[in-house]
């Protein structure tokens, strides 16, 4: 229905002001609700099937049901998303599974120093074409 | 009938902050992350306030929130002059070659800060075959900057491990933030989940961007940023035409679901004016996944024929037929003519449409088992296949779901390919966007650059201080991912560089903090107002709640400017009707009711969609000919007119009146033709 949350697996993020799959949902759709402390997919025909709440879920609470308007029943894709590579199991709706793994960064996360390194600003140059990181001349359209 | 307004009394007055920055960011994207990143550098020593705000969480916001598969623009050895040619080609003939050549001569230095940050890229192993980001490294392969190879799986696509692409980019991204921070003295300048509803113009000259309004969507908060300029990459507009899944399948939208057609509403209503309106993209994918098919076709030189099992490019009754038509636009087959000769075999009965991975895989397993032997054979096969699922799960997860789901093992049985429903967009195969000036040491006419009347800024629009990149910097497309971090840089430099120029400016606008709290939360006011008329608040007289202006939007634009019902076909009566239609509907948004927060966002989430299609409409209307067949046709003028219309068509609307003028603007080309190409 896009994305679905199991009951029994969601503990509403221990009823932090909002919920890990609510922060990250980059259409709003997932929501808390406050009387059963437990969360939901708001608007499930305006999800994109992005993921990003199955993969940041603390319970491993959010799974994904394909769209019914096209998909038979049967079949998912379970992600299990580390801090360096991704899991990836697929189950076809004959049974079949698939299990993949891929990298996704070679550095730690929250380790970029974005101008480590780097020159400062020539601020003369703010005019001419090129980042604060040319070093070489731009080059153009010769005939 | 009479117009709604909001006097708060049915509907709670939100608290109102204004924040007074120097440089804003409108959108987290990749376009915007970029602006962070090169806008501190320059700022931070002249304790430059930049302040990013984004509608959803950075992490994972704008069109890389899944992830990718590919890197779609990355130069390396190739030069800038022949992806101009490329762009030109796929886009019939019109684009902005000055913007182009500048991306393509920008863009490496990103992707190379991209690697560097800790996205994996795959290389080139010594036997020939791909090595993942982790293998390659395990190799000793050097990154990008230090002459590793990467895998290309077309001349300008290098294959990555893109799961966490967005999350990498953002990184830098809110790093960059951090250190304006730290020089500034600010608290905050990175708001997430704050969504702008509209741009306001400087009170002493209408011209200038001065200030923009949003909400917050988890609090009852009104933001009003004033700034002396701003960078605009709000992103295109999807879901604007009926789609093709009719329930909940309307989620899976090629293109992301949340691009709601802000980039272009918030220029527009500032008076910026547009370029290329009538570019639309209907990519071919496969059936309602809509997984892409670029790594199938290009990287596993898998072909798509149709169900007689025919190559629907090479049919010379089409090709003759198309050629009629569309003249020299035919010949190097552009993804238009491609979708046109597809479409005029599915007419004909001859769907589906296939794409035949299995015979892809079979030839690639018999080459193979010749070159290595059966058991490594079988060992780079087993990576194969793992590398065709990546694609679908580094991008469009949901693609994999429905492989699965139909037991579709690739190898075995071809998958269906259909055109989808139009999106509107400038930073991939499409070049809808504002007229923006361009960099001035390329050869480009002055009025591009030099003569630019609000001052000669390189992607600055037509209002003063808004510059514009990514999905709505128009005319330019093919950036992709990469690019729109390029030019985000590119639009932040020009900014910083405006505002060195103009020290002393401080914007003021006309409207109160009050008038636009006022404005905003008009949908509230609305709802409270008449929810009791009636027992169930989804039907009631007095308003009309987001779900049904989108359905309203999406049917009149499927219906009379080309979408998926009447095959992309439309002429001047049809559009004329759809306009009528479209008027009144634009009249109904003063009745948009919210139930809440996240109903407020859809209500002006879709008040952005339908002025982002009027003026698509707009620009169909204008234009007297078919230019881009495939994508949209107009019965009337069906053929292309290089006579009349090699040139760009431009408007502007006018927030006061209501009006549009369109006008035709030259065409001008710079870098020469490119030799023909054989088939």
């Amino acid at each position: 229905m896009p994305s679905y949350v199991i009951t029994e697996k969601c503990d509403g993020c221990k009823a932090q002001d909002k919920t890990a799959c609510q922060y990250i949902c980059p259409n709003d759709l997932m929501t808390l609700n406050r009387d059963l402390m437990k969360a939901y997919n708001q608007e499930p025909d305006q999800c994109w099937e992005c993921y990003n709440c199955v993969k940041i879920c603390p319970q491993q609470a959010i799974e994904i049901r394909a769209y019914q308007d096209f998909a038979p029943l049967g079949a998912n894709v379970i992600p299990m998303r580390g801090t360096d590579s991704i899991m990836w199991t697929i189950k076809f709706r004959n049974g079949k599974l698939q299990r993949f793994k891929f990298p996704i960064r070679t550095t730690a996360e929250g380790s970029v120093d974005p101008y480590k390194g780097k020159p400062e600003a020539d601020q003369s140059k703010i005019k001419q074409p090129g980042y604060f990181t040319t070093t070489k001349a731009m080059p153009v359209i010769k005939k | 009938m009479e117009k709604e307004t909001c006097t708060f009394s049915f509907c709670k007055k939100p608290e109102i902050e204004t924040v007074e920055t120097d440089l804003l960011l409108i959108g987290g994207g990749m376009a915007c992350c970029g602006a962070a990143y090169e806008g501190a550098r320059w700022a931070n020593p002249k304790k430059i306030k930049i302040t990013m705000v984004d509608k959803a969480a950075t992490d994972r916001s704008g069109a890389v929130a899944m992830g990718l598969s590919a890197i779609n623009t990355y130069m390396g050895e190739n030069d800038p002059k022949d992806y101009v040619k490329m762009v030109r080609n796929d886009l019939m003939g019109i684009v902005r070659e000055d913007l182009i050549y500048d991306l393509g001569r920008h863009v490496d230095d990103s992707v190379q800060l991209f690697e560097e940050w800790g996205l994996p890229i795959w290389k080139l192993g010594d036997d020939g075959f791909s090595l993942d980001g982790f293998q390659a490294k395990e190799a000793g392969k050097g990154s990008l900057k230090d002459g590793g190879k990467p895998v290309r799986s077309g001349k300008w696509q290098i294959m990555i491990n893109g799961e966490s692409y967005k999350v990498i980019v953002a990184e830098a991204a809110k790093k960059a933030l951090e250190t304006n921070r730290a020089a500034t003295g600010v608290k905050q300048n990175h708001y997430e989940r704050v969504f702008i509803v509209k741009l306001y113009n400087d009170a002493k000259e209408p011209n200038r961007v001065a200030a923009a309004a949003g909400f917050s969507v988890r609090e009852n908060k009104i933001y009003v940023f004033k700034a002396k300029a701003m960078v605009l990459a709000a992103g295109g507009a999807v879901n604007v035409f009926r789609p093709r899944s009719t329930q909940e399948g309307q989620g899976r939208a090629w293109y992301p679901v949340w691009n709601s057609g802000s980039g272009y509403a918030l220029g527009l209503q500032a008076g910026a004016e547009l370029t290329l309106m009538e570019n639309r993209f209907v990519p071919a994918r496969f059936k309602d996944g809509y997984g892409p098919v670029g790594a199938w076709f290009l990287f596993f030189k898998a072909k798509a024929t149709n169900s007689l099992g025919e190559d629907y490019c090479a049919n010379a009754e089409a090709l003759a037929e198309a050629k009629a038509k569309y003249g020299k636009y035919v010949d190097n087959l552009g993804t238009a003519i491609r979708n046109h000769l597809m479409m005029r075999d599915m007419k004909l009965g001859k769907g589906p449409i296939l794409m035949n991975t299995h015979h892809a895989m079979e030839a690639i397993n018999k080459t193979f088992m010749e070159k290595l032997g059966e058991k490594e054979g079988a060992k780079k096969v087993k990576h194969l296949v793992a590398e065709a699922w990546e694609d679908f799960l580094d991008m469009a997860i949901g693609q994999a779901g429905l492989w699965a789901s139909n037991n579709v093992e690739p190898d075995k049985v071809p998958s269906e390919i259909m055109p989808t429903e139009p999106y509107l967009l400038g930073s991939h195969a499409g070049c809808a966007g504002f007229w923006c000036c361009g960099p001035d040491d390329l050869g480009a006419p002055e009025e591009w650059n030099k003569k630019w009347p609000v001052g000669n800024y390189n992607r600055q629009s037509t209002v003063k201080g808004l510059f514009m990149c990514g999905d709505i910097c128009g005319a330019s497309g093919h950036k992709f991912s990469s690019g729109s971090h390029a030019e985000g840089r590119i639009a932040a430099k020009a900014a910083l560089a405006f505002m060195a120029d103009n020290a002393s400016y401080t914007p003021t606008i006309n409207e109160t903090p009050d008038h636009l709290a006022a404005e905003l939360y008009l949908p509230f006011e609305v709802y409270e107002k008449y929810k009791n008329h009636t027992t169930a608040p989804e039907v009631n007289p007095n308003y009309i709640k987001p779900k049904m202006l989108q359905t309203r939007l999406q049917k009149i634009a499927d219906e009379y400017f080309g979408g998926i019902s009447t095959w992309y076909m439309t002429s001047k009566t049809m559009l004329e009707e759809g306009l009528r239609r479209l008027q009144l509907l634009k009249e109904d948004t003063s009745k948009m009711a919210a139930k809440d927060l996240h109903e407020l966002m859809r209500c002006w989430e879709n008040y952005h969609r339908i002025l982002s299609v009027e003026a698509h409409a707009r620009h169909i209307l204008f234009r007297e000919e078919s230019r881009y067949p495939g994508y949209y046709y107009r019965g009337d003028f069906d053929k292309i007119d290089d006579t009349n219309w090699k040139c760009f068509v431009n408007s502007n609307y006018d927030l006061k009146t209501d009006t549009w003028t369109v006008k035709k603007v030259p065409y001008v080309q710079m870098v020469e033709d490119a030799a023909p190409v054989k088939h």
